[in-house]
């Protein structure tokens, strides 16, 4: 396997610049698309998922990587499938009904995506239904949740009963998060997980998805 | 400078113990130590009970009360418990919050038409958070003439323009402070009031972001805050950000906090 270590540390640096200018040589070296997305960026975005839970990086850093990577990703887009872009998973995630936070969703749909899961993002304020008619329709294999306020959380709830009632719990793992939700209140409701930053439901999902 | 002290919020585990344990004591001696370290309005919250928060923050008003003279701030998104609360408030309450979200507005107004109570009028609407000063002001302009319209005078009402994490954006705390430069210039009177603590949401040291955010409204015309009392850095920042402000004649209250050991040995 070849050695993706500067593409690493570039992307934990966050410099657009210099990581495109990596992926360009690598794609000059004849490596393939698909092993400097995985082995290099993904494997990257990982370990800056690892370090924000830990706290060693900030939202702001992890934000500057995750442009860094959606730059160099253009570069490596022509030549991947469909399937090499979302090997980890499909997830509709949205803010629950009568909430209209969106800044820790927006943080989680961010790191999916960077770490190779196909996000399907149905904004706030989003009706149990709209959730099944989505995971339905596009066949998603992940339903994140976020509520804010200690008011909507009782809607995460309404929505995983939805997604049961539709004969769908089985084809989804189901995540929450929120301030005011916890691991407790993930395991009232009948979810499969709980995460409290963008960071640790990346970590989470790629377990759960195995 | 309008301080509302932010302590008795059921969210705080603690709180939430001592209101289901119906423990007046505990209340009470958060009451008046948040009064006596400069709170005019002690902000109660029982938005975590759900359907038991009317009687919860009925028995927390009642019970803040009878410990000291200053009104409440009755902090709830749910108008049936604002209601409960301000029909055994003893004089005039003030209202955590209005906003431009249907449900909301179509609820509270009547409540709010034609009296004297204060609200805080919260800058969001059904479109969800406003990112710029000028969405803001959109919001506000909205808001503070359906309010006006319903005969609730412009000095009862205080702007809260949405405090967002700069971690996320690194302009959001200039427009919040320019949005509250713009409320101050757009209408007479009006009064302007937020809590602090989301502008460092995600990043670490959150007391210096916070306190230096601030002074920095403070410069831009804020002239209110929900904040914790009994955090004397915070209180001395607010105290020297006013005066510097040219808010404090004579340096009085600066150098009252001085003789108060406030700002420390």
């Amino acid at each position: 396997m070849a050695d993706f270590t500067q593409i690493i540390e570039t992307l934990i640096a966050g410099d657009s610049g210099a990581l495109e200018g990596l992926v360009k040589k690598a794609l000059d070296d004849k490596l393939a698309a698909k092993e400097v997305l995985n082995d290099g960026l993904i494997k990257g975005m990982d370990i800056i998922g690892e370090k924000m839970q830990s706290g060693d990086m900030f939202i702001p850093e992890v934000l500057r990587s995750a442009n860094a990577m959606s730059s160099a990703l253009e570069l490596l887009r022509p030549l991947l499938s469909d399937e090499d872009m979302s090997v980890s998973g499909k997830v509709v995630i949205g803010t629950v009904k009568g909430d209209l936070h969106d800044i820790g969703k927006n943080l989680v749909k961010m790191m999916l995506e960077t770490a190779g899961f196909e996000v399907i993002d149905l904004g706030v304020d989003v009706e149990p239904k709209s959730f099944v008619d989505a995971v339905k329709e596009n066949k998603m294999n992940v339903l994140a949740l976020s509520a804010l306020l200690t008011t909507t959380m009782p809607v995460m709830k309404q929505t995983v009963d939805a997604i049961t009632e539709a004969g769908l719990r089985n084809d989804v793992k189901i995540l929450v998060g929120g301030a005011p939700v916890t691991p407790q209140y993930a395991d009232q409701i009948g979810a499969d997980g709980y995460a409290a930053d963008a960071g640790s439901a990346t970590l989470l999902l790629k377990k759960l998805m195995g | 400078m309008l301080i509302v002290g932010e302590l008795i919020n059921a969210s705080r585990k603690a709180i939430a113990a001592a209101v289901e344990a119906r423990d007046r004591d505990v209340i009470q001696k958060i009451a008046r130590d948040q009064v006596e370290a400069g709170a005019d309005y002690v902000d109660v919250n029982a938005g975590v009970f759900l359907e038991r928060e009317p009687e919860y923050l009925e028995w927390l008003v009642k019970t803040v009360q009878s410990a000291v003279k200053c009104p409440c701030c009755i902090d709830s998104p749910d108008p049936k418990a604002i209601e409960a609360a301000v029909a055994v408030h003893d004089g005039t309450a003030m209202i955590n919050s209005i906003s431009l979200e249907k449900e909301r507005l179509d609820k509270l107004l009547p409540l709010l038409a034609g009296t004297d109570l204060k609200v805080v009028a919260l800058c969001m609407s059904d479109e969800g958070m406003p990112e710029t000063a000028n969405a803001r002001m959109a919001i506000a302009d909205r808001l503070v003439n359906a309010l006006v319209q319903k005969n609730v005078s412009i000095e009862n009402i205080h702007v809260d323009p949405l405090v967002q994490p700069i971690s996320t954006n690194i302009l959001f705390g200039v427009e919040f402070v320019d949005t509250i430069e713009r409320m101050g210039a757009s209408y007479d009177g009006i009064h302007t009031l937020c809590g602090l603590s989301n502008i460092s949401f995600g990043l670490p040291k959150r007391h210096l972001l916070n306190q230096t955010f601030v002074s920095m409204a403070i410069a831009k015309g804020l002239d209110g805050a929900i904040v914790n009392p009994l955090d004397k850095r915070m209180m001395a920042n607010i105290i020297a950000a006013e005066a510097l402000a040219g808010r404090d004649e004579y340096c009085t209250e600066y150098l009252a906090a001085y003789r108060a050991g406030l700002f420390g040995v």
